[in-house]
């Protein structure tokens, strides 16, 4: 009885170590292979509750995720030889476990693997673009090659690749440095220019106010002179109108008022002779005329 | 429930809340839970219970079995936050998405839970890290080799980007792609330096953040969701965009000379201020004096002619004695003011004594102008 407790216990036993090691479970993110004594028999891509015989058959776990694949940074040549440092990363996924795990067996592996082909596809596809196609002008373009280069490679080990991106290209140092210099030297000119252009409207305002100031200052001595002008012809014309009345007595009137003005105390000295008409009685209280 | 906080149950199923594989590059690949593990301690626990359970009878053995077996069944309660979405996994096969409250799973180890937090917005930095420094805060580091990016026009500027993500989809989120915030990050670097190498170097310093961080943010989004990856790309921000500290001496040159040429303009408009101003004051001092001089001289012309016209009508009437009596009184003026010599010419032819002798040196000694009397209206 006793004994027969104990065997059925350890057949217990066994049944549970059996029972257990027959069940598998495939986690969301994973996908796993089934190998018996090492040959590979079958692919699950479901997760969940999975069997398998017991001790015969083994089971491989692989990622189903998007896997990452970073490149270190590389020098590369464009066409027009301009030289590029390109860090590249491609996503992937194990489609086919199998031939995954035949040809390159982990993910180790493939990445590897995959580095390679991706190295080869960049310096092959962007060797053949210049370097502003790489920069600007087609850089999807050129990814999506790039991405179906390594995608047809790739298809041998059992990968799809989601996706090949370009994560910088850039200037190797020695490069950057130009650019930096001519970079510089662009400011410095367009400073330079923008002050020219500055000093240049200063000028022209300034000579344009200079200019005005002229302006105004001639057209006034124009209005000045004219007003002048106006001014002596009025008093021509008054003199004229007052003075062509009797031009005789004008002259002798006229005449009176200039010596008066002209001949001034201390600056004249005349010599006389005493038959004028001033001296007429000078000499003849009778006033006859002075002989002449 | 003492246990209802915890997703995975009193035996620790579950790995704990946030996602046990998957955080990041340095969680360091494909790690699910670890099963193995789990069974073995799990083992351990019910070893530790049952070796008592042998003292009991039959009815005792049953009671605590069954007491287990309620326990365990309880073990599948448990809570989502509000911030949070649960994830259940029946023998690691995801089977729903569970919405905030209290949800139940079947125990460990058929169904576990992951409960990721899907509100929290994240960051991801390029070309800094910020820095958490438990005395100073967190301070800004740049990291330029991120953060130097070239332009479409073969310049470089030097930017630096946040971008900020939610989780939309946990189960995505969780088992799409193997390192969701490194493929965030990467992805971000990527479509910046694609958008910043589509663009020139002037409006990416100037006007066109709007426009980059919109364009970052559709690409990014849109690789994202090519790759299943169960996140939002909430907001791109760029924080800085410079050009790079080697040449940002001569960006900042150019600003200076704008304001130099400004200001030299500002200069000549003061000049030209002052200039024409003063011209015009100028200019009516002249037009004033000129008009003074017109008034001037028809005032003095129409007061002489008046003068004259007066002394004409008298002497329209009396002329004879007029011309004479003015003639006289100006000569009376005349002479009375002057030196004169009075030399009679029939003195000298008559009787010969006298010669007339004229001290011409003395007569030099005074400046002796004899000024010609100008015709009358030409004097000005």
């Amino acid at each position: 009885m006793k004994a027969l407790t104990a065997i059925l216990a350890v057949l217990a036993a066994l049944a549970a170590i059996a029972g257990y090691s027959s069940v598998f479970f495939v986690q969301q993110a994973q996908q796993a292979l089934v190998l018996r004594l090492g040959e590979p028999r079958r692919v699950i891509t479901e997760a969940g509750l999975q069997y398998k015989l017991p001790l015969v058959e083994s089971v491989i776990y692989l990622d189903k995720r998007i896997l990452d694949l970073d490149n270190p940074a590389q020098e590369i040549i464009a066409s027009d030889q301009k030289r590029l440092v390109v860090d590249a990363f491609a996503r992937y996924k194990i489609i086919d476990p199998l031939k995954f795990f035949q040809s390159v067996g982990t993910i180790d592996g493939a990445n590897s693997r995959l580095s390679t082909v991706l190295n080869s596809a960049l310096r092959r596809v962007l060797g053949e673009s210049t370097f502003i196609q790489v920069v600007r002008d087609e850089r999807a373009g050129l990814m999506a090659r790039i991405r179906a280069q390594v995608d047809r490679e790739a298809a041998n080990f059992g990968i799809k690749v989601v996706d090949v991106r370009i994560r910088r290209a850039d200037l190797p140092d020695a490069n950057s440095q130009a650019v930096f210099q001519r970079m510089q030297t662009e400011r410095q000119q367009e400073a330079a220019e923008i002050r020219a252009q500055g000093a240049q409207l200063a000028q022209a305002i300034r000579a344009r106010a200079e200019r005005d100031a002229t302006v105004i200052v001639a057209e006034a001595t124009q209005r000045g002179d004219q007003a002048r002008g106006e001014g002596e012809g009025e008093r021509n014309r008054v003199f004229a109108e007052a003075f062509g009345k009797d031009p005789d007595f004008f002259a002798f009137y006229r005449s009176m008022q200039a010596y008066e003005a002209g001949l001034k105390q201390n600056d004249t000295r005349l010599l006389l002779a005493p038959d004028s008409e001033f001296f007429r009685y000078f000499g003849d209280p009778a006033g006859k005329p002075a002989a002449k | 429930m003492p246990w209802k906080n915890q997703s995975g149950g009193p035996w620790g199923g579950g790995g704990g809340p946030r996602g046990p594989w998957g955080q990041g590059p340095q969680s360091g690949g494909p790690t699910p839970p670890n099963l193995e593990d789990l069974i073995r301690k799990g083992q351990d626990r019910l070893k530790s219970v049952l070796p008592g359970s042998g003292n009991f009878g039959g009815r005792g053995t049953a009671l605590v079995i069954l007491a287990l077996v309620v326990v365990w069944m309880l073990s599948g309660f448990y809570r989502v936050e509000p911030d949070e979405q649960g994830v259940v996994l029946r023998f690691g096969k995801f089977v729903q998405l569970t919405q905030p409250g209290l949800n139940y799973h079947l125990p460990y180890p058929i169904e576990t839970a992951f409960t990721p937090n899907v509100t929290r917005v994240k960051r991801v930095d390029i070309g800094m890290r910020l820095i958490e420094d438990p005395r100073r805060g967190t301070a800004l580091r740049d990291v330029p080799e991120e953060s130097l990016m070239l332009t479409g026009d073969e310049n470089i500027v030097d930017v630096d980007v946040s971008v900020f993500w939610v989780i939309n989809n946990a189960a995505n989120y969780l088992f799409n792609v193997q390192y969701p915030e490194g493929t965030i990050k990467a992805v971000a670097e990527s479509a910046m330096r694609e958008v910043i190498g589509r663009n020139q170097i002037q409006p990416i310093l100037t006007g066109a953040r709007q426009n980059i961080e919109l364009a970052v943010h559709d690409l990014m989004q849109k690789t994202l969701d090519e790759y299943g990856a169960g996140v939002t790309i909430t907001q791109v921000q760029m924080q800085k965009v410079d050009p790079p500290s080697q040449v940002i001496d001569s960006f900042r040159d150019v600003q200076a000379a704008r304001a130099d040429a400004e200001r030299s303009q500002n200069e000549a408009q003061a000049y030209a201020n002052r200039v024409v101003p003063e011209a015009r004051g100028r200019a009516a001092q002249v037009i004033q004096a000129a008009e003074a001089y017109r008034e001037q001289t028809v005032a003095e012309a129409r007061g002489q002619a008046a003068r004259y016209l007066s002394v004409f009508e008298e002497y329209r009437k009396a002329p004879e004695v007029t011309r004479r009596r003015l003639y006289l009184e100006t000569m009376e003026r005349v002479f009375g003011s002057i030196d004169k010599i009075i030399i009679d010419p029939n003195t000298g032819q008559r009787g010969g004594g006298v010669v007339p002798y004229l001290p011409l040196g003395e007569l030099e000694r005074r400046p002796a102008t004899p000024r010609a009397t100008p015709p009358a209206g030409s004097t000005r």
